[in-house]
């Protein structure tokens, strides 16, 4: 007999127990559907998150103080000490290949425009901002060297500041106030969505120096580096080390966007496999049905099976008639679970703003689990099955 | 036994012995059977209840073993033979008909038929051809797509013929083929093994009823786990007649 003939008689015994069949499959359909829709929520997080950190400009580098800074917002913890222009600047001069050094102070601060006014990130960086900072000018433009220099009170805003302070008029050279100083807005920025990373678009861009002279503050929070090529990373990284290291010795650290995408997505990845080990569990339990159906199936059949062995059926007859019965239960159940779990998330992604992705291998490992399970849990009673004696069978009431 | 030297001998069992243990008590079933079943006879093999009859059929109809002595069938020695060697054996030489029908529940007749074709790898087409055909044979070709629920005991007894039929075997084994079924079915599927027989098809009959053995051609008397006496029936009785002596009613 071949397998097409044992999937033939297989699925008539499915046909013939139609709720059951259903019922037993639920288990895995719950169980499927729970991993892809729970991978998919993993996954898609991931990809914003990646997708964010990657827009906040490439072949970056960040230096803040501290051994073991991994912080990526350049926020300084309690160090003991803090770095300051002078530290970009002599960072610039001993390494001229760096195509930009920028100190970056980060503050937040109140603005004012007539009777309106919010709560704003304040960014503050020299003229060489523009080129590690992710946004993009809409309008006018961003601050001079003169103006650094300077210590000038212009700024550049984020589009949610410029539409909430500013609505129907084009701010460009209108004046707000900063923590009560007036300042003459240069340029705004395009809209740019909030993402995991905060809302770049409540934003204001100021010079460091003048931000240093507004908050009392002489220090900055992170010195971001720009490198031209990709591949010299690892080598600028070196030259920034060697460059600051006769001033504060090993007390600061030197990281790269990619270390920082690295640690995230292993936290984000061991999340996702939390999850999905979890879901996993409900797949396993599906499992255990569909065993016990087959166990109870096996026990109501016994003189079925008894005539089928008596009319000529061999071990391996029996065996594969319940093993196709078990992993049809439960590769159907899969299909149907996949089908609902990417439903869900495609759902739960056009609904609500967490984002889903369906990934081939979740698809493709749910479908595999799934037929492992069947043929896991499907063995014992298929065995159990094709090792019944005839005449005793024959006998079963 | 060798009053008939003529037709081949088609199954031989030599001293089979069979013993097994029921609830820590040795039960000594068989104590030496020898038979011989030949080319194209009925055959009944009586006895009453625990005389072994029952584990004699077993070992006939290739489902046991024995514990000691020889089975031999189509010139092959099947007595240690693996459960799924005697599952091949069967399949290509034994046709069943039991008492309680044994038909497969809610599959049709036609595919009920089918089935030990299935087993023996006949391809689909063929086998619908050759389930067709046993069942016209026994009468039931208005009947194919009918399951046993749809069907009266004596019909789906003779669905268990056709099923016994289909794969041409060397014997059809009848283990009180009437047991379950009222007086005019009974002689009707009499008469189809009789007829069958007539046709050239070895029947052995395995009965405790002596009316019913004497529609064979030799009774085998099984008591104690020995074959007691072995006799010619002289007096047979032809199940058309006795149908036609039966009074006019509406068969079912």
């Amino acid at each position: 007999m071949n397998l097409l003939e044992s999937f033939r008689i297989a699925m008539r015994a499915l046909a013939a127990n139609k709720v059951r069949s259903a019922l037993t499959m639920l288990g895995v359909i719950i169980g499927v559907a729970a991993v892809i829709l729970l991978v998919a929520i993993g996954t898609g997080v991931q990809d914003e998150v990646t997708g964010s950190i990657e827009g906040m400009g490439s072949n970056l580098l960040f230096v803040v103080p501290g051994q073991m800074g991994s912080g990526m917002s350049g926020q300084a913890s309690a160090p003991s000490f803090r770095f300051t222009i002078q530290d970009a600047t002599l960072v610039a001069r001993r390494v001229p290949q760096l195509s930009a050094v920028v100190p970056v102070l980060q503050v937040s601060g109140t603005v004012k425009a007539g009777n309106r006014s919010m709560r704003v990130t304040v960014a503050a960086a020299n003229e060489q901002g523009g080129s590690v900072f992710s946004a993009t000018l809409a309008k006018g433009r961003t601050y001079r060297k003169s103006e650094v220099s300077a210590a000038s009170r212009v700024m550049a805003i984020g589009s949610t500041v410029a539409s909430n302070l500013f609505p129907n008029q084009d701010p460009i050279g209108k004046t707000l106030a900063l923590q009560g100083q007036r300042f003459t807005v240069v340029g705004i920025y395009a809209e740019q969505g909030g993402g995991l990373g905060g809302d770049q678009d409540s934003q204001v861009y100021i010079p460091v120096t003048t931000a240093q002279r507004l908050f009392n503050a002489n220090y900055v929070n992170t010195i971001v580096v720009k490198v031209d090529n990709a591949d010299d990373i690892d080598r600028m990284s070196a030259e920034v080390k060697r460059a600051l290291k006769p001033r504060y010795g090993d007390e600061f650290t030197v990281f790269s966007q990619k270390q920082t995408l690295g640690i995230l997505s292993t936290l984000l990845g061991t999340l996702t496999y939390m999850l999905a080990g979890i879901a996993g569990i409900s797949l396993l339990v599906g499992g255990i049905g569909i065993m016990n159906i087959m166990l109870v199936s096996v026990s109501e059949r016994t003189r079925e099976i008894g005539i089928r062995k008596a009319v000529g059926a061999r071990t391996y007859d029996i065996l594969s008639q319940f093993v196709i019965e078990a992993v049809s239960l439960s590769v159907l159940g899969g299909i149907i679970g996949i089908g609902i779990g990417a439903g869900g998330a495609a759902l739960l992604a056009s609904f609500t703003p967490v984002p889903t992705n369906v990934s081939m291998w979740s698809v493709a490992l749910a479908f595999f689990f799934a037929f492992g399970v069947g043929v896991f849990f499907g063995v014992y009673p298929a065995y159990k099955a094709s090792k019944l004696d005839p005449i005793e069978a024959l006998r079963y009431e | 036994m060798n009053q008939t030297s003529g037709p081949r001998i088609v199954l031989s069992t030599d001293q089979v012995v069979k013993r097994y243990m029921l609830e820590d008590v040795e039960v000594q079933a068989l104590r030496g059977v020898s038979l011989a079943i030949h080319d194209g006879e009925m055959v009944a093999i009586m006895g009453p209840s625990g005389s072994g009859k029952s584990t004699l059929m077993h070992i006939i109809g290739l489902l046991d073993h024995p514990t000691s002595g020889r089975v031999v069938l189509e010139g092959d020695d099947v007595s240690s033979l693996s459960p799924n060697e005697l599952a091949t054996m069967r399949n290509k030489h034994i046709g069943f008909v039991f008492q309680s029908f044994n038909l497969l529940a809610r599959t049709s007749a036609l595919a009920n038929v089918e089935l030990p074709l299935i087993y023996a790898g006949v391809s689909s087409t063929e086998r619908t051809r050759r389930a067709r055909e046993a069942l016209e044979r026994v009468g039931l070709g208005n009947r194919m797509g009918h399951t046993s629920s749809q069907l009266s005991g004596g019909q789906q007894q003779r669905v268990a013929v056709a099923r016994a039929l289909v794969t041409d075997p060397s014997i059809v084994l009848a283990d009180e083929p009437t047991g379950n079924l009222d007086s005019r079915s009974g002689i009707e599927v009499m008469a189809m093994l009789q007829e069958l027989n007539a046709q050239g098809i070895t029947v052995v009959l395995v009965t405790h009823d002596e009316h019913i053995a004497r529609h064979a051609q030799r009774v085998l008397r099984v008591f104690d786990g020995r074959i007691q006496s072995e006799d010619m029936v002289t007096d047979r009785i032809d199940a058309v007649a006795e149908m036609r002596a039966l009074p006019e009613e509406v068969t079912g």
